[in-house]
C-alpha cells in the first residue's frame, strides 16, 4: 500500500473516534428531545458536571471547600483519600438521577403546555446555573480523570500498518489511540443496552409511548412527570459517560460544556428524533472534518476541523431539513 | 370467537372491587361548567352513569360531548361542579390518575403510539396494573419477567378476542382506519377498566365494520359488565346499542332518558332538526 493511502485510512479512523465522542453527547440530547419536545442546551453542562462530580469522589474532595474556606477561615479540602473508581462512578449516577428529579421539581413541572421555545430557553438558563453551581462546588481548575482506562497510541497496530507499507518507504505505522477505541467500545454497548431497555422493558414500552403521543400515554395511565424523571436521569447517565471519555481525553475543564454546540451540527445531520441518527451523525461529521482538515486545511491555512461541521449541517438545512434519518416534517393545510 | 378465554383474568374481578351493585350510580356528574376564557364548552351539566349499562352521549356538532369525555378522564378540568366516581369525589384530577382508577378511554381522531406493534400499544394498557417498579424491569429477570408473561397472556386473549390476531406484529401506522380502532379499543380493554368511555368508535367505518364494532361493544358490556360511556353520530346505532342517552346541545343537556323517550323529546328533535331558538 502507498504511503497516501494509508494515510488517509488514519485519518478516516480518527475521524470515526472523534464522531463516537460527538455521538455520545449527541445521544443525550436525542432522549430527551424524543419523549419531551425540548431540546436541552444543557446537555453538555450535565456531561461537565458528572465529570466533575465524579474526579470529585474519586479524590475525595470536599464540596463547596472554596467558598467554606473563604468565608469560616478553615482550611478543609479532602476528606479522605478518595473511594475506589467503580464506586464512584455509582455515586455519582446517584447524583444524576436525584438532579434529574430536581430539575422536574423545579423547573419542568412549573413549565408544562409551554412552548418549545419557553422549555428551550429553562434548559439555558439551567445550563448557566449548573456551569456555575459545578465552578462554586468542585472549584474551576482543570482536573485530571482517569477510571483505569488504556490509553496512548497502540503500538500493536503501529507495527501491524508499518508492515502494510512498501518496502524503504520509511512509514512508521499508523497512530490510533487506545482511549479513543474504548470510548467506541464503550458507545456500542451503550446503544446496545438502551435500545434492549426501550423494546423489552415495561419502562421502555412507556418510554416509547411517551415518544409517539403525549395525549394517548396520559389517557393509558402513563404519568409524564414520571417519565420526564426517568428520562433525565438516562441522559444524566449517558452525560456521565460521554462526560468520563472527554474528561479522560482531554481532563475535565469547563470548556467541555462546549462540546453541546458540536452536537448540534450532529444532530441536524442526523435528525433530532433519531438514536441511529445521532451516532450515524457524529460518524459523518468526525470523519468529515478530519479528511476535510487533513486534504483541503492546507490550501486555506488550516483550522477547517472548527467551522466544517457547521457548513455542512447548514448544507443538510437547506437542502434535507429533517436530517438524515428525522421524522419527515408533513404540514397539514 | 373465544369468549369465555377472555373471560378469564382479562375482565377479571380486579377492578370490580369497589363495592357497587349493578344498576346503582357508578360515574355522577353533577352541576357541571367548562369555559375556555370566554367560550362555554358545558353550562351546569349533571348526568349519571350507573354500573353494567351502556350509556351513549349524543347532540349536534360543537355541543360539548367530547369536552364532557375529556371532563371525565381529567384532561380538562371544570371550573364548577363536581365528578364522583366510585364514590369518590374530586375536582381537578390528572389523566393517568383517573386511568389508575380505572377510567379509559379511546378517541375520536385515533391516539395509537403508530411507531409501535399492535401487540406493543395493547400492553401500554396494562401499565395501571403493572406493580413491578423500574429496577425490577431494568434488572428483567425474576418476578419483572413472570408479570411482564401474565400481561402478555391478558394481553393475547384481548387480541383474540377483537379477532386482530393476523396484526399482531405490525406497526399499527401501517393498519387501515378500521382495524387502528380496534386496537384502540384493545388497548383500553386492556386496562381492564371499570368504566370505558368511547368517543366515537364508529367514525368513518363502513357498514360492516360498524357491525363488528357494535358486536365487540355489547359483547363487553353483557359478557364481562363493563360499563361504557359513547359518542356517537349514528343514530341507528346509538339506540339499538345504548340503555340510556344523553342529549347535549349548545354545552347544555335538553334530554336524558331511554332512546325512546329521547326520540319523542321535542327539544331533541328542534335540536337536530335546527328550529330557530326564540
Amino acid at each position: 500500500m502507498s504511503v497516501a493511502l494509508l494515510n488517509l485510512i488514519e485519518t478516516t479512523l480518527n475521524g470515526l473516534m472523534a464522531g463516537v465522542m460527538y455521538s455520545l453527547v449527541a445521544l443525550g440530547f436525542v432522549l430527551i428531545f424524543k419523549a419531551s419536545g425540548i431540546f436541552n442546551f444543557a446537555q453538555g453542562v450535565l456531561a461537565l458536571f458528572a465529570a466533575l462530580t465524579l474526579v470529585a469522589f474519586q479524590t475525595g474532595q470536599v464540596p463547596f471547600a472554596h467558598l467554606v474556606n473563604a468565608i469560616f477561615g478553615t482550611e478543609l479540602h479532602k476528606w479522605g483519600p478518595g473511594l475506589p473508581t467503580f464506586l464512584a462512578i455509582l455515586l455519582t449516577m446517584l447524583v444524576m438521577v436525584a438532579l434529574a428529579f430536581l430539575i422536574e421539581r423545579l423547573v419542568l413541572k412549573h413549565l408544562i403546555n409551554q412552548e418549545p421555545i419557553i422549555l428551550f430557553m429553562a434548559t439555558i438558563g439551567l445550563a448557566y446555573f449548573l456551569e456555575g453551581f459545578g465552578d462554586l462546588m468542585w472549584g474551576s481548575d482543570v482536573k485530571a480523570l482517569d477510571v483505569g482506562l488504556p490509553s496512548g497510541g497502540s503500538f500493536w497496530w503501529e507495527d501491524v500498518t508499518r508492515e502494510w507499507a512498501a518496502e524503504g518507504s520509511g512509514y512508521y505505522g499508523m497512530y490510533v489511540d487506545l482511549l479513543d477505541v474504548s470510548a467506541a467500545i464503550v458507545a456500542v454497548a451503550l446503544v446496545v443496552v438502551l435500545s434492549l431497555f426501550s423494546q423489552y422493558t415495561a419502562t421502555g414500552r412507556a418510554l416509547r409511548a411517551v415518544a409517539d403521543d403525549h395525549q394517548a400515554a396520559l389517557s393509558v395511565g402513563i404519568s409524564l412527570r414520571t417519565i420526564w424523571v426517568i428520562v433525565w436521569s438516562i441522559a444524566g447517565f449517558v452525560a456521565l459517560v460521554a462526560g468520563i471519555m472527554w474528561g479522560a481525553k482531554s481532563g475535565v475543564q469547563f470548556s467541555l460544556s462546549l462540546i453541546a454546540l458540536k452536537a448540534l451540527p450532529v444532530l441536524i445531520l442526523g435528525g433530532f428524533t433519531s438514536i441511529p441518527g445521532a451516532i450515524v451523525g457524529g460518524l459523518i461529521i468526525g470523519v468529515g472534518e478530519k479528511l476535510a482538515e487533513a486534504y483541503f486545511g492546507p490550501m486555506v491555512g488550516g483550522a477547517i476541523e472548527n467551522w466544517f461541521a457547521y457548513m455542512l449541517a447548514l448544507a443538510f438545512l437547506l437542502f434535507r431539513p429533517q436530517g438524515l434519518f428525522g421524522e419527515r416534517i408533513i404540514e397539514r393545510i | 370467537m373465544n369468549v369465555h378465554a377472555a373471560r378469564q383474568g382479562v375482565f377479571g374481578a380486579a377492578r370490580s372491587e369497589d363495592g357497587i351493585a349493578r344498576g346503582e350510580p357508578l360515574l355522577v356528574v353533577d352541576n357541571i361548567s367548562l369555559a375556555f376564557g370566554g367560550v362555554k364548552a358545558i353550562t351546569d351539566v349533571s348526568f349519571d352513569i350507573v354500573k353494567g349499562e351502556i350509556r351513549a352521549i349524543i347532540g349536534p356538532n360543537g355541543a360539548g360531548k367530547t369536552s364532557m369525555l375529556n371532563v371525565i378522564n381529567g384532561f380538562y378540568h371544570p371550573q364548577q361542579g363536581t365528578i364522583t366516581f366510585r364514590g369518590r369525589s374530586r375536582r381537578r384530577m390528572q389523566p393517568h390518575e383517573a386511568a389508575m382508577q380505572g377510567i379509559a378511554r379511546t378517541f375520536q381522531n385515533i391516539a395509537l403510539f403508530k411507531g409501535m406493534t399492535t401487540l406493543d400499544n395493547i400492553m401500554t394498557g396494562r401499565i395501571t396494573l403493572m406493580k413491578r417498579n423500574m429496577l425490577w424491569q431494568a434488572l428483567w429477570h425474576g418476578p419483572a419477567e413472570a408479570e411482564e408473561i401474565a400481561h402478555r397472556e391478558a394481553v393475547e386473549r384481548i387480541i383474540d378476542f377483537l379477532e386482530i390476531e393476523h396484526i399482531r406484529k405490525v406497526p399499527v401506522g401501517r393498519l387501515p382506519y378500521g382495524l387502528q380502532k380496534r386496537v384502540e379499543l384493545g388497548r383500553a380493554l386492556a386496562a381492564e377498566p371499570a368504566l370505558l368511555l368511547l368517543d366515537e368508535p364508529m367514525a368513518g367505518m363502513n357498514l360492516e365494520e360498524k357491525e363488528d364494532m357494535s358486536r365487540f361493544i355489547l359483547d363487553v358490556n353483557r359478557d364481562y359488565g363493563t360499563t361504557i360511556a359513547l359518542i356517537e353520530h349514528d343514530m341507528g346505532v346509538v339506540m339499538d346499542l345504548s340503555d340510556r342517552v344523553v342529549v347535549l346541545d349548545y354545552g347544555r343537556k335538553i334530554g336524558d332518558g331511554t332512546p325512546d323517550e329521547v326520540r319523542n323529546n321535542q327539544a331533541v328533535i328542534d335540536a337536530y332538526l335546527g328550529v330557530a331558538h326564540d
